[in-house]
């Protein structure tokens, strides 16, 4: 990991990413591996000789002392004097937006407001690395929107390298600056949120992080490109032509399927469901290729109705090959 | 048709009753007794006077057996605090089968009778006992045990551990735990860890047990007279010695009164010392 990174840990519920972090943080021995901070071996130290901050997923703050006795009981233990403790705590709480909320204590706050004073005491002892395990989960969509942001303002801020743990892959796309997916305990991709999004490299990624259509097709050569091809039609792919030829499932984002009149797409197909998202229209087809998933934007226009048949064209540059799908076949 | 508004009084009345009938009027009933005249040859007579509690509370033969029962009930708490509280902690770490176990051991001595448990001790505290004979063994020179304070408060405290652990496992079960892992993230010590946010989240059952290994202790009755003798008493036992052998009941009901005031004034005091204290942060 660089200095100042914000990485996420993504993956299912029991794929081993609070693990990691507990390891990374302490809690749990570590079995096989090396943790390393600024060029030390920490895998066996102590949790309280580590110095890392961390949120935790319950917030778990401390339920009999005040937010400003919360905050600066790191700095206490870091035998940090009175008034600078004092300093630091408002400095972080001002950070925080919970200035003037120095003696409450947290059952006196709402949910969010506990999320901060966690994250701000997670901060004030400047920590080389922050720990956020499932920070915002136990938030209302709103203010987990919100806070999402908030956490991204101060992680830049303050420059503090970042390591989240979550379920949510929304959250790790729209925060990270690099998201790390794990799966029953092994780390299938690591990229930045936009590669991960546009060229997932297994099934289980291109349908955990986002919405795809998976669509089955035989991988053929033609010259120095491949192509992918369908019943009744064919489309070019864009990936390297060393790739394996041969039955394949490719991925295929539902915003990327454009809606035309029926005859002059690639394949015709029946709207069966409509789900209006605010922002998007998501439109269930059924077609020769099997159910797809079709994302339009709102502009303005609710005409399509449960019935209606389509066309659907799209690019071939968009289709994604998955790698664990390929049945190996070089030739 | 019983209206929905008078069902909560209809479910309470059994337990009402039966606390009106066995707590209530045999109290008022002892209330009066302990106003009543006394006369040694002709018994209780139907006349009210102040007089047994002007003698019990200037004769300093009952100042010494209530000071005795309080510094004996008030040793046995805090030893039940200082052997309970780590034993309730350790209990609450303890993983699934061992953790029944560890409870059952705990509780065990809630199924055997007191007076019992009390003949187990005055044979092994007893001169020629196991307790003397090992030490006799290491070579050690025990002075008496059973019939002196000492007896009393060892038996004491075995009887009502199960009382300070039970209610101090139950409030560490409340405590969320990785907010002791957030103290050692912060580099605290696992003894500040423990001082200073395990301790004060737990101070409610360590107040509640406190208050019931005191109560039980200041009223307890067999465990001094099994093991004290006939020369240690303790207010319970003299309210006996009133009754059965002086005859004098409205002395004897006067005895008891002084104790349960005694003991709601020391019980409620305490309580609202550490309420007090730890009211805003702990609801």
């Amino acid at each position: 990991m660089e200095k100042g990174e914000f990485v996420s840990l993504l993956g299912p519920s029991g794929c081993g990413k609070t693990t990691t972090l507990q390891m990374i943080a302490g809690f749990v021995d570590v079995t096989k591996g090396e943790i390393w901070l600024d060029g030390q071996d920490i895998t066996h130290a102590k949790p309280n000789t580590r110095g890392l901050g961390i949120v935790f997923q319950s917030y778990a703050l401390f339920p009999h002392m005040t937010v400003l006795d919360n905050v600066s009981f790191g700095l206490e233990m870091r035998r940090v004097p009175k008034q600078e403790r004092l300093e630091r705590v408002r400095e972080i709480l001002n950070m925080v937006h919970l200035s003037g909320y120095e003696d409450r204590f947290p059952r006196e706050l709402s949910g969010g407001q506990r999320q901060r004073v966690a994250l701000a005491r997670a901060l004030v002892i400047k920590p080389p690395v922050l720990l956020l395990d499932e920070p915002l989960s136990n938030l209302d969509a709103k203010l987990r929107e919100e806070m999402q942001f908030e956490l991204r303002r101060i992680q830049k801020t303050l420059g503090t390298t970042t390591i989240m743990v979550t379920h949510d892959q929304s959250e790790a796309l729209s925060i990270s600056d690099r998201v790390v997916v794990m799966e029953s305990g092994k780390i299938t991709q690591t990229d930045t949120p936009y590669a991960l999004y546009e060229n997932p490299q297994t099934e289980f990624i291109s349908t955990f992080v986002g919405k795809t259509n998976l669509l089955s097709a035989v991988i053929r050569r033609d010259g120095q490109s491949l192509l992918a091809q369908f019943e009744g039609f064919e489309l070019p792919l864009e990936i390297a032509p060393s790739s394996p030829t041969g039955k394949a499932v490719l991925s295929l984002r539902p915003e990327k399927i454009k809606l035309t009149e029926p005859g002059k797409g690639h394949v015709d197909g029946t709207v069966t469901q409509v789900f209006f998202l605010g922002d998007r229209w998501l439109y269930h087809l059924e077609t020769p290729l099997g159910e797809l998933l079709v994302a339009d934007s709102n502009t303005g226009h609710a005409n399509i109705q449960e019935g209606n048949r389509f066309g659907l064209t799209w690019a071939g540059q968009s289709m994604r090959l998955l790698q664990d799908a390929t049945e190996q076949q070089h030739d | 048709m019983i209206k929905p508004r008078s069902v909560p009084w209809f479910l309470c009345a059994p337990a009402l009753v039966l606390f009106v009938v066995m707590v209530l009027v045999p109290l008022f009933l002892t209330v009066i007794l302990s106003f009543h005249v006394f006369d040694h040859n002709t018994g209780i007579k139907n006349e009210l006077t102040l007089a047994h509690y002007i003698e019990v509370l200037s004769d300093s033969y009952y100042f010494e057996i209530f000071w005795r029962t309080i510094w004996i009930s008030a040793l046995t708490t805090l030893l039940c605090l200082l052997i309970g509280a780590p034993q309730a902690y350790i209990l609450s770490r303890m993983r699934s089968p061992w953790k029944s176990i560890l409870l059952l051991i705990i509780i065990a001595p809630l199924l055997v009778s007191v007076v019992v448990r009390a003949f187990g001790w005055s044979i092994l505290l007893g001169p020629s006992g196991l307790v003397s004979l090992f030490a006799d063994f290491l070579g050690i020179k025990l002075s008496r045990i059973l019939y002196t304070e000492k007896a009393v408060v060892i038996a004491l405290v075995h009887i009502m551990m199960p009382f300070m652990v039970i209610p101090i496992w139950t409030s560490l079960q409340k405590l969320d735990p990785s907010v002791q892992d957030a103290a050692l993230s912060l580099s605290a010590t696992p003894f500040t860890t423990f001082r200073r946010i395990v301790l004060p989240q737990i101070l409610p059952g360590m107040l509640s047990g406190s208050l019931i290994v005191f109560g039980l202790s200041a009223s307890s009755f067999a465990i001094p007279g099994l093991l004290g003798g006939r020369k240690l008493k303790m207010v319970a036992t003299v309210v006996y010695d009133e009754y059965l052998y002086a005859l004098n009941w409205p002395l004897g009901a006067t005895i008891a009164i002084i104790l349960l005031i005694a003991n709601l004034a020391i019980m409620l005091s305490y309580n609202r010392v550490i309420e007090r204290k730890y009211r805003r942060a702990l609801g």
